[in-house]
């Protein structure tokens, strides 16, 4: 019962604050509410048992990428004029949500065709624990876990170079 | 009692709030966080998945997910820090072209 309630009330926190970032004019508030979905979202996974996920939705999106975000919103110094290019938010974005309805529907529709998914009783007490996690990937993932350190260098050498035209 | 088509349905919808994002607003900035925002959507999706068959597999892809989003985070707002000195804007629809 008290899973249902919690639940129902991530989910709408979640996509609440999806929704309320969309349709801000100014990008810091639009990162403040992300945060806000992103914190409903790790409650979401909790919910899940997925401990270490829900730690690291909270380290990683809603602490380093939105601070990123948020630095680099700061950094730019946007003035008033840079954010009024006519941008009419009301039916831009509800044309948009109009427009993907049917989709939206389609999907739903599929999904409620699925045969029952009630969740099946945990294998054990530790299911996704980080001892569990991080064993389950060096075990099975270990040449992926050390591409995702070539792809973070690469990233960090691109962010330089586009940064310093001249080196 | 809540199921996977529940964890299903809140991913979907908010895909659809990120697509909208994408598609409606022309500020550089919300693009890109509602690119993060479908990046999220799929991954509750991925974690469900993982708990609906007792396997930690979609745990390894969110993770994975997560180091590419934040490469991606990196290099996607050093973008948008040469392309707003480019041309004072943050309108999308000002960036039609690849060269300067």
């Amino acid at each position: 019962m008290l899973t249902t309630i919690l639940f129902y009330l991530l989910a709408a926190v979640m996509i609440g604050g999806g929704c309320v970032t969309i349709t801000r004019k100014q990008p810091l508030a639009a990162a403040l509410s992300l945060v806000v979905s992103f914190m409903a979202l790790s409650g979401l996974y909790a919910l899940l048992t997925a401990q270490l996920i829900a730690i690291l939705q909270i380290l990683v999106y809603a602490g380093a990428i939105v601070a990123l975000i948020v630095f680099v919103i700061m950094l730019l110094n946007v003035r008033e004029q840079d954010l009024t290019f006519h941008e009419e938010l009301v039916p831009q974005v509800g044309v948009a949500a109009i427009a993907l309805l049917p989709v939206v529907g389609v999907v739903v529709a599929a999904i409620g065709r699925l045969p029952a998914g009630t969740f099946p009783p945990l294998t054990g007490p530790d299911y996704g624990s980080i001892e569990t996690v991080g064993m389950f990937l060096y075990q099975h993932y270990t040449f992926v876990f050390e591409l995702v350190s070539v792809l973070l260098t690469v990233a960090l050498a691109g962010v330089v170079l586009l940064a310093k035209r001249r080196i | 009692m809540i199921s996977l088509q529940h964890f299903l349905i809140a991913s979907v919808l908010l895909f659809a709030v990120g697509v909208a994002g994408v598609v409606g607003r022309k500020n550089l900035f919300i693009v890109f966080m509602s690119i993060e925002l479908m990046l999220n959507a799929v991954n509750l999706s991925f974690v469900a998945f993982a708990r609906f068959l007792n396997q930690l597999d979609g745990h390894i892809y969110v993770f994975l997910v997560m180091a590419v989003a934040a490469a991606e985070a990196a290099i996607g707002l050093a973008i948008v820090i040469l392309l707003f000195k480019g041309k004072e804007s943050l309108n999308v629809d000002d960036f039609s072209v690849m060269k300067q």
